[in-house]
């Protein structure tokens, strides 16, 4: 048996030699790369938030700063090494009130309050299949798919969470149609997009409209089927995208005129994601069909004062060739620069463009998987 | 290419340098050709029966082909088939963890769906989705696992056989009755980490001098929970455990095996598989528990029967139905009627003719002709209700000496695509040639080079077509082409310390056109297939087996496995170029040993899988570390009131390491298992 006990020995040391091939698994510091700094005007830089695909927990954030033209790739996870498996599982939308910063991490059923300077973690708020923020009156209004915590039960209705920003908790909650989408406030009233996306062909055709007093539904304003995008412009007019079916009936552009609430226009035009800064309204329409098994991209610019759909693209026909997949977009109210960004084949790192209100191209900077959300950050933000 | 077939020649040239010139020797033995693949030497101490040779390769075979097979495959902890082909080279096992958890296998990088399975003798694909899981083939009634690169070395088998890139071939245990018996049965329980309780029956009748009946039937229920833990260097580190990975899975098999005239046999089987199993999700942070749960039922129906009715003429048949339901169920995900609750149905109806006819006693010609149907129908919106009707043809020539083996094939392959609503795919015709060959290049038997290419495609599934939002019904078949060059060496002792040596070694190199990709389409929730993907596979694959003879009656077997390979994306214009392809690593290997002393046994085997990525851009957010467990058993044979019983204890991951194979579904830490198994 003493060959036998050689031989295990031999085994034994054999498998530690390997054992050494696994090294220790540090957290995943932040990554910088340096751009052409631009001027910090009231504006002093944003935050990107990359979704990452669902499943695989890659949701990160990244920083751009005006004044160094400093650009840093994964600031969560070197800010915060003890959140565990770090920001989560698709990063859906963000947003900064007063000094903190929010990130509604859809598949993580997570809201992420951070500071919005040091992004360091503040708290975490449970609300399930959390979707989109948006801010008033010192509160945080967070649309979700699934009310199963907050309105009980087996209810398709998703709801909206009310979230006081000084305490970071959630005080009150509202049912909505089924699978809320983007929310803006007009006045004292939250708009709300429902799309019905889990029950194909029954979309939601409305836009829930909420008390911001009583935290009540007023009324739902019938607009179109399987609506998504929302925003406010400085007019009282709310334009919403419908997402359309994917088959027949394509996707389009409305507005509502919110005195009324009522549908005031419809442009035919396909609009994937829209922001709207002074009276321009920016449109990205990336249209997929099932028919042709192929994409129909457009940049078309509204001018909100006129309502008119200008001739012409916002991007040159240079920029746009090279974005694969354009998905995420915001413009400096300020300097009128364009921030949009290029998720590639979703399962790689993407892009983002900086285009001057020119046309030319500032940078373009590698970010994470899929960039997709923006959050400026403002001088009073940081300072208050 | 050039360079690796250079390496590949070298290598060659330099083995039979490198290895000690002895096997001049043994010309004189025998290696058996025919069915049983391996070799085995029986030793007899006493009443326990050893093996104590092992030679896990066909040495004549002009496609590489690694067998587990009897008691070997009782070594290696395996509860499932998918436990026990990773020791196989070449393999990647893709592992979503626990009993429950869905287990793939990846040959030589070309992706799951290039491999298709057989059990016995017949393939049990899934034209919904492509994939088998093999965790739900339990060892407990398997024979043999059998991995072909390329096919099976038989220009004699189905059609289907000859059309996959890599084939693997299931083969349950064959009636067996001692002398003066006619009936043998075999009782086995399992049970440890996990809540496993697993006890299972097999049962065989001789009813005639021809004809024999094997029945077994099998009930697996595992709460599956299990710690796992996540944790950063100086940051996070929390431990949890696994939730709703729970399954409770009844397998039953009703075979009737005859003897039909001279040489002839045929065999029947029934075959049932019902399961509910949670499905425990991936973690991320904040969401450790999932309530997705799915049930499947799996039926087929099974006939074969060779016969030859003419002189040097030979003929299968083989006719199959089978019928697969499977349910989802995602409480989470709320429509207006209530939870998200699809029901998918399949149904195959599959028929094979195969005639062989020897026109000299050195030239074999076949023709294998299969026709099979199959339709998915399911509760979802917009589904088209498809058809899919596939006609394959194989026409092969065996020329075969003493010292030189060719195969060729052509294979062609009509695929008519039905729906009864919306777009169909189109119907596809597809021709593949098919080469390969074995050269005996000394005056001894035990060393032979051989060399293949192969012609393979993938149809599209139906989900890849068909799923709502999903699907594309433009897609193209998916192709892969493969060369492969390599050598086998095998040699034995009658005595001293080394008994036995066993060598296989093969370079290959493959590509992939048209792969079948999921990209997004409108927006996040929307994804289509695309064929768009290109990749390009060099690997190495290296296997030993040792068997000694220690003093004081120990015997020891070792075996050693290697891969190395480089699988990187080639897709022209894509942003990942020159990248590894996911979870393919560049080193991964296994070792086994066991040694066995009178009637114990004891058992070692480790697992090395190297530093991979979990998606497409290698970048350190995507690095995954490398993994690798320990896994020891021990066992005893003996008779218990003139009973034959075996009884073992095993502990899997030994050091309990916490690892990931599938990103975010974590893998169990050290578990144990014991079992019992009595015969009658």
């Amino acid at each position: 048996m003493k060959t036998m006990y050689r031989l295990w020995v031999v085994l034994a040391m054999l498998s530690t030699a390997l054992t050494g091939c696994r090294d220790d698994d540090p957290t995943i510091p932040e990554e910088k790369e340096q751009l052409p700094p631009q001027t910090a005007t009231v504006v002093e830089g944003f935050y990107l938030l990359n979704e990452g695909n669902m499943n695989m927990n890659k949701a990160s954030l990244d920083y751009y700063d005006y004044a160094t033209g400093s650009y840093r790739r994964n600031v969560y996870g070197q800010a915060n090494p003890e959140a565990t498996l770090g920001l989560g599982d698709v990063g859906n939308d963000i947003g900064i009130y007063g000094s903190k910063l929010y990130a509604v991490i859809n598949s993580s059923n997570k809201v992420e309050v951070m500071d919005a300077a040091t992004s360091k973690r503040l708290r975490v708020i449970d609300v399930k299949n959390c979707r989109y923020v948006t801010f008033a009156n010192g509160k945080a209004y967070v649309s979700a798919y699934d009310g199963e915590a907050q309105i009980g039960g087996v209810s398709p209705n998703g709801f909206i969470a009310e979230i006081d920003t000084a305490s970071m908790s959630i005080t009150r909650t509202v049912m909505v149609g089924r699978q809320p989408e983007e929310m803006a406030v007009v006045g004292n009233k939250l708009y709300v997009a429902n799309s019905g996306g889990y029950s194909p062909p029954n979309y939601e055709r409305t836009i829930s409209v909420i008390d911001l007093n009583t935290f009540t539904k007023i009324k739902d304003i019938d607009v179109a089927i399987n609506l998504h995008r929302l925003k406010a412009d400085a007019y009282g007019n709310l334009y919403v995208s419908s997402r359309g079916d994917y088959f027949e009936n394509p996707s389009k552009l409305l507005v509502i005129d919110t005195h009324t609430d009522a549908v005031k226009k419809t442009y035919d035009i396909a609009c994937g994601n829209l922001t709207i800064a002074g009276d321009s309204v920016y449109i990205i329409g990336s249209e997929f069909s099932y028919s042709t098994f192929d994409w129909n991209i457009n940049y078309s610019i509204i001018n909100a004062k006129t309502e008119t759909l200008l001739s012409e693209n916002f991007l040159s026909k240079s920029i746009s060739d090279a974005i694969k997949m354009p998905y995420g977009i915001a413009v400096d109210p300020y300097s009128r620069n364009i921030f949009i960004t290029d998720a590639g084949d979703y399962v790689s790192p993407g892009k983002l463009y900086c285009v001057d209100k020119n046309g030319s191209i500032k940078f373009t900077v590698t970010t994470g998987d899929i960039p997709a959300h923006f959050a400026f950050v403002y001088k009073t933000t940081i300072v208050q | 290419m050039g360079l690796w077939v250079r390496v590949g020649i070298l290598l060659l040239i330099a083995l039979p340098t490198i290895l000690p010139a002895t096997y001049a020797q043994n010309t004189t033995k025998k290696t058996s050709t025919e069915e049983p693949l391996d070799t085995l030497k029986v030793y007899t101490i006493g009443e326990v029966v050893v093996t104590a040779s092992r030679h896990r390769f066909n040495v004549e075979s002009p496609m590489p082909a690694q067998i587990l097979s009897g008691a070997e495959l009782q070594k290696l902890n395996s509860f499932s088939v998918a436990d026990a082909i990773r020791y196989f080279s070449g393999v990647q096992l893709k592992d979503y963890g626990g009993i429950g958890g869905i287990k793939t296998i990846n040959v030589r990088s070309l992706g799951s769906a290039h491999t298709a399975v057989f059990y016995d003798g017949m393939s049990v694909g899934n034209a919904q989705n492509g994939q088998v899981d093999l965790g739900r083939y339990s060892l407990d009634n398997i024979e043999a696992i059998e991995l072909y690169n390329g096919h099976k070395s038989s220009i004699f088998q189905p059609a289907r056989g000859f059309f996959s890139s890599n084939t693997l071939f299931l083969r349950s245990k064959t009636p067996y009755f001692s002398e003066g018996k006619n009936f043998h049965i075999k009782t086995t329980f399992k049970t440890g980490s996990f809540g496993l309780v697993n006890p299972s029956v097999l049962y065989q009748q001789k009813l005639t001098s021809k004809l024999a009946l094997s029945a077994s039937s099998e009930w697996v229920k595992a709460h599956g929970r299990y710690e796992y833990r996540y944790r950063k260097d100086g940051g996070y580190d929390t431990t949890a455990v696994r939730q709703n990975g729970d399954i409770t899975a009844l397998r039953t098999e009703l075979t009737l095996h005859a003897k039909v005239g001279e040489a002839g046999r045929a065999t029947l089987k029934a075959y049932s598989y019902d399961s509910e199993r949670g499905l425990p999700g991936a973690i991320v942070a904040n969401r450790f528990s999932h309530t997705q749960r799915q049930w499947d039922r799996n039926l087929f129906v099974h006939g074969s029967l060779h016969k030859s009715f003419l002189k040097n003429h030979d003929l299968l048949a083989n006719i199959k139905f089978s019928r697969d339901y499977s349910r989802y169920l995602d409480p989470d995900y709320k429509t207006d009627k209530g939870a998200l609750d699809n029901k998918y149905y399949q149904n195959e109806l599959y028929a094979s003719l195969v005639n062989q006819v020897s026109i000299y006693e050195w030239w074999n010609i076949s023709l294998a002709t299969d026709f099979s149907m199959n339709t998915l129908d399911a509760n979802l919106y917009r589904f088209p209700y498809p058809t899919r009707y596939s006609y394959l043809g194989a026409l092969s020539s065996q020329i075969k000496w003493e010292r030189l083996d060719i195969q060729a094939s052509i294979l062609g392959g009509y695929i008519d695509e039905q729906v009864k609503y919306y777009q169909q795919g189109d119907s596809r015709k597809v021709f593949c040639p098919v080469v390969a060959a074995s050269v005996q290049p000394f005056n001894t038997k035990h060393f032979r080079i051989r060399a293949f290419y192969k012609e393979s495609f993938r149809m599209p599934t139906f989900n890849d077509l068909y799923y709502t939002f999903v699907g594309n019904s433009s897609l193209r078949p998916e192709y892969t082409t493969q060369y492969n060059m390599g050598a086998t060496w095998i040699h034995n002792e009658s005595t001293g310390l080394l008994r036995s040596v066993s060598m296989q070694a093969d370079v290959y190199y493959n590509r992939v056109k048209d792969k079948i990709v999921a990209m997004p389409s409108s927006n996040l929730f929307r994804w289509t297939m695309m064929n768009i993907g290109e990749v390009e596979v060099k690997g190495l694959e290296a296997n030993t087996n040792l068997g000694f003879r220690l003093p004081a009656k120990v015997f020891l077997d070792l075996g050693l496995s290697y891969t190395n390979q480089k699988a990187i994306d080639i897709t022209q214009g894509g942003t990942t170029y020159g990248h590894k392809i996911p979870y393919t690593p560049i080193h991964s290997g296994t070792l086994t040993a066991s040694a066995q002393w009178n009637s114990l046994q004891l058992n070692y085997s480790f697992i090395y899988t190297g530093e991979r990525y979990s998606q497409k851009a290698n970048i350190p957010v995507n690095y995954v570390q490398p993994w690798y467990t320990h896994d020891m058993a021990l066992a005893w044979e003996g008779k218990v009131l003139r009973l034959p019983v075996r009884a073992g204890i095993e502990v899997n991951n030994l050091m309990n390491q916490y690892y990931d194979v599938v990103l975010n579904f974590p893998m169990p830490g050290r578990s144990s298992r014991f079992n019992l198994s009595i015969n009658f």
